[in-house]
C-alpha cells in the first residue's frame, strides 16, 4: 500500500477513535449538569447518586478523548503537512481559537468538578460543571466550522495557492455549518440518551431496583424519545443543504447514476462503479425524487455528471458512501422505533415496570448504537467530499507526507493495537461500574483509603 | 495595526514568543507529572496512591500546554511546523502513544477491577518514561539540526535519558511539596539522584550546539556577548550548588523550604530555555527556516493574538484558581 492510502487510513482511524468520545462527552457534561440542579433544587439522594454514577463515566471518557485528541493535532503535522500550507491561514485561527476558548477551560475545570465537591462551594462546584459542559461543546463548534469550511469553503480568497481569509463571519458560518454543528450535537444526545437508557436498564436486568436507576432510565429512554424525531427532521434539512452545495455526494448516498426525474428511493443495491449501474435495486418508486425535491417528476443529479472527459471520476466512491448512508438512517429509524416503545409501555403510573424484558434488553442491546450511527454519518460526510480535501481547492493527494510507507505502516499498527486495548478495557469499566452500582456497593474505588471523617462526608454531601 | 511598525516582523516575534512560552510552561507543568509517572516503581502501593493524587486535578490542564504549543506551531508557522514533525514522525508517534497509555491509566487505574490495577499502574509508569524519552530524543535530535547520521541519533539518546531523568527530578520537588512523612523523605532522596540528569543534559546539550553550529558559536563567544551572558550559566551553576545543599537539610522538621527545590528547578528549566532560545532565534527549523520566512499571513496572524491577548489572562486566572482549590498536601482524590 502507498503512503496516501496509509496516511487516509491512519487518520481515518485516529479520528474515529477520537470521536467516539467527544460525542460522549459533549452531551454527558449537560446531563451531569441536569442531574446536579434537580439535586440542588430538590435535595432527592437520586438526583445525585446518578449524579456520582455518570461523573465516572464522564471522567473516563474525558480522558479517552483529551490522549486521542492530543494525537489529532500531530496528524495534521505529521501525515497532511500540505493541508495547513494551503489553508493554514483559515484552518490555523479557527483550531486555536478551539484551545484558547475550549481546551483550557474544560481542562481547568475538571479538576474541580471532578474531585472538588467537598472543597469548594457548591455553587462553584454547579459552576465548574457547567464550565466543563460548555467547553465541550465549544469545542466541538470549532472543529465543526472547520470540518463544514472543508466541505464548503467560502470567506476567502486563492493567492499564489494559498488561501487567504477575506470574511471571517462567512467563514465562520459557512452554508453547511449551522446544519452540521445542530446535526452533531443532536447526536451526541442520542448517543448519551442510550448509552444511560441502556447501561440502566442492564442494571435493572442484573436486579437493581434502586430509585437512581429508576430515574436514569426513565431520563434515557425519554431523551431519545424526544431528541430522535427533531434528528430525523434536522438531518433531511442536512441533507438538502448537501444537495445544493455537494450534489455529487447526494448522488452518492443514493446511488442515483443518471440525472432524470422519477429517481426511485433506493432501499437495497449493490452500487457496481465498473459498469455504472447497481445490481439488485430495490426502491421505492418516485421516493428519492419525493424526499428531495418535494415532486415524483423532481429531477435528482446522477453521479454521470460528475466524470471527468477522459473517464476519470470527479465523485466520491459509491459503495462506501451508499451503505455507510443507510447504516446511520437504519440506526435512526431503529431508535425512533425503540425510544417511543420505551415511552408508551412507561406512559401513565406505568413507569419502567411497564417495561417488558425484551424491550429492556433492546436498549441495552442499543447502548452502543449511537456510536455506529456518528460513525456511519462521518463516513458518508467525509469520504463522500472524496477527492477533495477542501472542497475544489486541495485534492487529498496534494496534502499528503512524503513519509515512508513502512513508517507509516508501522504506526499505524501501533496506534490499532493500542485503539483495540482502550476499546476493550473501556467497555469492561463501564460493564463493570454497571455490575458494582447493581450490587448496591459504593461505585468509588476510594484512590486512598478513607480517612473517617471523609467517610463521615460521603454519607452526608457536603453542600 | 501598522503602530508597532511591519506587522510582518513583529507578529512572527510575538508568536515565536508566545510559543516559546507555551513550551516553557508545558515542559515545566507537564515535567512534574511525567516525573512524578517516573518515580511509580520506587513507591509501595500507599505511596503510588497519593503521588497520583498530587497530580490528579492537574495533569490534564498541564498537557492543554502541549496542544497549545503544537497548535501555534501549526497556525502561526505551518511551514516549519510540516518540516519538523515529518522529520520527527517517529518519536512523535512513541511520545503520542506514552502520553495516551499515562492519560487513560490515571482514570482506569481507580474505575477497573482491582485486580487490573498493577497492570494501569504499569501503564502509567511506562507512558509517562516513554513520553519524557520520545521528547528528550527530539529535543536532541532538534539542537542538532533534524539529521539522523548515527552521531547525531546517539546524541539524541542521550538528551532522551538526561530528559527523563531531569523530568524524575522535578517531580521528586513537586512531590516534596505536595507530601508529608515518610514520601516525602523519600522524595528528597530521589531528587538528590535526579539532580544529576539535569545536570548532564546542561551540560551537553550546552557543549554540543554551539559544536555543531558555527552560527550558534559565534553568537555565544564572542566579545562582548560572552560577557553579557556569562550571568546565565553562573546563575544555573549558583542553583544547582544551592539546591545540592539545600536537599542535604530537607525535609526541614516545621516544613519549611518545601517549596524551595521545586522553585529552583523551575529556575533551572527556566534559564535553560532562554540559553536554547537564544541560541537558536531567529530560526525555527534550525538552520534552515526562521521565523519570518515561516510565518502564515499577518491578518490570521493578528485575529489569533487579538482573541489570545482577551483569554490567556482569563486562562492564567482560572488556572491559578484549580491551584488554589488544590493546594497544600495532597490527601485523598475523591468524587464527593
Ligand atoms: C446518533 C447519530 C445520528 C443519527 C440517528 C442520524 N444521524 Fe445523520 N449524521 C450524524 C449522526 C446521526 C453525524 C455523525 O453527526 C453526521 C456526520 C457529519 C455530521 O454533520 O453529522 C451525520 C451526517 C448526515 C448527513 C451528511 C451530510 C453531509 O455530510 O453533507 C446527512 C444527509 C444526514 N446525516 C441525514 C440523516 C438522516 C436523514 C437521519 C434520519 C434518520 C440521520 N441523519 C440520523
Ligand atoms: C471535524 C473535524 C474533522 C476534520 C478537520 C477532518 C479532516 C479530515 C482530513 C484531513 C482527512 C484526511 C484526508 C482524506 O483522506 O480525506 C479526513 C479523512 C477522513 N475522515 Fe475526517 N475530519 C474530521 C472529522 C471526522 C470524523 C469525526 C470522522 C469519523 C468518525 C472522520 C472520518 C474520516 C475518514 C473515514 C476519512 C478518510 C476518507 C477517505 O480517505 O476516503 N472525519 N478528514
Ligand atoms: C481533526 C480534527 C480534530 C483535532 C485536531 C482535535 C483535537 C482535540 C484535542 C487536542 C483534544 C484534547 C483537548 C484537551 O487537552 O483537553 C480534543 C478534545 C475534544 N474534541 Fe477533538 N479534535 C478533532 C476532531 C474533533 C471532532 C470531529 C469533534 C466533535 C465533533 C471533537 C470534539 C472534541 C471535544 C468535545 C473535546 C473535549 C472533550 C473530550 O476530550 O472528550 N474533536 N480534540
Amino acid at each position: 500500500m502507498d503512503t496516501l492510502l496509509l496516511s487516509r487510513i491512519q487518520f481515518g482511524a485516529n479520528i474515529s477513535f477520537h470521536i467516539l468520545f467527544p460525542t460522549i462527552t459533549i452531551a454527558l457534561g449537560w446531563v451531569l449538569l441536569f442531574f446536579k440542579l434537580r439535586y440542588n433544587a430538590t435535595g432527592e439522594a437520586r438526583w445525585m447518586a446518578a449524579y456520582r454514577f455518570w461523573v465516572k463515566v464522564f471522567a473516563l471518557s474525558f480522558a479517552m478523548g483529551v490522549v486521542s485528541g492530543i494525537t489529532m493535532s500531530f496528524q495534521f503535522g505529521t501525515n497532511w503537512p500540505g493541508f495547513m500550507q494551503t489553508v493554514g491561514n483559515i484552518a490555523g485561527p479557527l483550531l486555536a481559537y478551539e484551545v484558547l476558548t475550549a481546551f483550557f477551560l474544560e481542562a481547568a475545570f475538571l479538576g474541580i468538578m471532578l474531585f472538588g465537591f467537598s472543597r469548594v462551594p457548591g455553587w462553584l462546584h454547579t459552576l465548574a460543571t457547567f464550565l466543563v459542559a460548555f467547553g465541550t461543546t465549544m469545542s466541538a463548534f470549532w472543529i465543526l466550522v472547520l470540518n463544514s469550511w472543508m466541505q464548503t469553503p467560502a470567506g476567502f480568497e486563492m493567492r499564489d495557492g494559498v488561501a487567504h481569509a477575506t470574511d471571517w463571519w462567512a467563514i465562520v458560518f459557512n452554508p453547511s455549518m449551522p446544519y452540521r454543528l445542530t446535526h452533531m450535537l443532536i447526536a451526541s444526545g442520542l448517543t448519551v440518551a442510550f448509552l444511560i437508557a441502556g447501561l440502566s436498564a442492564l442494571r435493572w436486568l442484573w436486579g437493581d431496583r434502586g430509585a437512581e436507576v429508576r430515574t436514569t432510565l426513565r431520563f434515557g429512554v425519554w431523551m431519545g424519545a424526544l431528541l430522535i424525531p427533531v434528528q430525523i427532521a434536522v438531518g433531511d434539512m442536512h441533507g438538502h443543504n448537501t444537495l445544493e452545495h455537494q450534489p455529487q455526494k447526494v448522488a452518492a448516498m443514493e446511488a442515483n447514476w443518471e440525472t432524470r426525474p422519477n429517481v426511485p428511493l433506493v432501499l437495497f443495491a449493490l452500487p457496481d462503479e465498473a459498469a455504472r449501474e447497481n445490481r439488485f435495486e430495490i426502491g421505492i418508486p418516485n421516493g428519492a425524487s419525493l424526499i428531495l425535491k418535494w415532486s415524483p417528476e423532481g429531477v435528482v443529479p446522477g453521479l454521470n455528471d460528475f466524470v471527468a472527459e477522459d473517464g476519470t471520476p470527479l465523485h466520491p466512491p459509491v459503495a462506501p458512501v451508499f451503505f455507510s448512508f443507510r447504516v446511520m438512517v437504519g440506526i435512526g429509524v431503529l431508535m425512533l422505533a425503540l425510544s417511543w416503545a420505551g415511552a408508551w409501555l412507561m406512559r401513565g403510573g406505568r413507569g419502567v415496570e411497564g417495561l417488558p424484558r425484551p424491550v429492556l434488553w433492546g436498549f441495552a442491546g442499543m447502548a452502543f448504537s449511537g456510536w455506529v450511527a456518528v460513525l456511519a454519518g462521518w463516513y458518508t460526510t467525509e469520504i463522500g467530499r472524496q477527492p477533495w480535501l477542501v472542497s475544489g481547492i486541495l485534492r487529498t493527494d496534494q496534502a499528503v507526507a512524503a513519509v515512508p510507507a513502512p513508517m507509516v505502516a508501522g504506526t499505524l499498527a501501533a496506534y490499532l493495537a493500542v485503539y483495540a486495548v482502550l476499546l476493550l478495557a473501556y467497555l469492561g469499566a463501564l460493564t463493570y461500574l454497571a455490575r458494582k452500582a447493581a450490587r448496591g456497593e459504593e461505585v468509588a474505588t476510594p484512590e486512598t483509603p478513607l480517612a473517617p471523617e471523609a467517610t463521615v462526608r460521603a454519607i452526608q454531601p457536603a453542600e | 495595526m501598522d503602530l508597532f511598525g511591519d506587522p510582518a516582523h513583529w507578529l512572527p516575534l510575538a508568536f515565536a514568543a508566545l510559543m516559546g512560552l507555551s513550551i516553557l510552561v508545558y515542559v515545566v507543568l507537564d515535567g512534574f507529572d511525567l516525573g512524578v509517572g517516573i518515580l511509580f516503581p520506587f513507591a509501595d502501593k500507599a505511596e503510588k496512591d497519593r503521588m497520583v493524587a498530587s497530580i490528579g486535578p492537574f495533569w490534564d490542564a498541564n498537557e492543554t500546554w502541549l496542544v497549545m504549543a503544537i497548535g501555534l506551531l501549526l497556525v502561526a508557522f505551518p511551514a516549519a511546523h510540516g518540516a519538523i514533525l515529518t522529520a520527527l514522525y517517529l518519536p512523535v508517534a512513541v511520545m503520542l502513544v506514552g502520553l495516551i497509555l499515562r492519560g487513560v491509566a490515571f482514570e482506569f487505574r481507580v474505575k477497573a477491577p482491582l485486580r487490573h490495577k498493577r497492570a494501569w499502574d504499569g501503564a502509567f509508569f511506562a507512558g509517562s518514561l516513554m513520553t519524557a524519552l520520545a521528547q528528550g530524543f527530539m529535543l536532541g535530535l532538534y539542537v542538532l539540526g533534524l539529521d539522523y547520521t548515527p552521531a547525531h541519533v546517539a546524541f539524541a539518546f542521550l538528551t532522551a535519558g538526561a530528559l527523563a531523568v531531569a523530568y524524575s527530578f522535578i517531580g521528586a520537588t513537586w512531590l516534596i511539596l505536595k507530601t508529608d512523612g515518610a514520601l516525602q523523605r523519600k522524595a528528597v532522596s530521589w531528587a538528590r539522584g535526579g539532580i544529576w540528569g539535569m545536570v548532564l543534559g546542561l551540560v551537553a546539550i550546552s557543549a554540543a550546539s554551539p559544536l555543531v553550529s558555527p552560527r550558534i558559536w559565534d553568537k555565544w563567544f564572542s566579545v562582548p556577548e560572552v560577557f553579557l551572558l556569562a550571568p546565565l550559566p553562573m546563575m544555573s551553576a549558583a542553583l544547582i550548588a544551592l539546591l545540592w545543599i539545600g536537599l542535604r537539610r530537607l525535609p526541614a522538621r516545621d516544613d519549611s523550604f518545601a517549596w524551595f527545590p521545586f522553585a529552583a528547578g523551575t529556575a533551572l528549566f527556566v534559564l535553560a530555555f532562554f540559553g536554547l532560545a537564544y541560541s537558536f532565534y531567529p530560526y525555527v527549523v534550525p538552520e534552515r527556516l526562521t521565523i519570518f520566512e515561516a510565518a502564515s499571513a499577518p491578518e490570521s496572524l493578528f485575529i489569533i493574538l487579538l482573541g489570545a491577548a482577551v483569554v490567556m489572562p482569563v486562562i492564567a486566572g482560572y488556572s491559578i484558581l484549580a491551584y488554589t482549590v488544590f493546594r497544600g498536601k495532597a490527601t485523598d482524590l475523591r468524587y464527593d
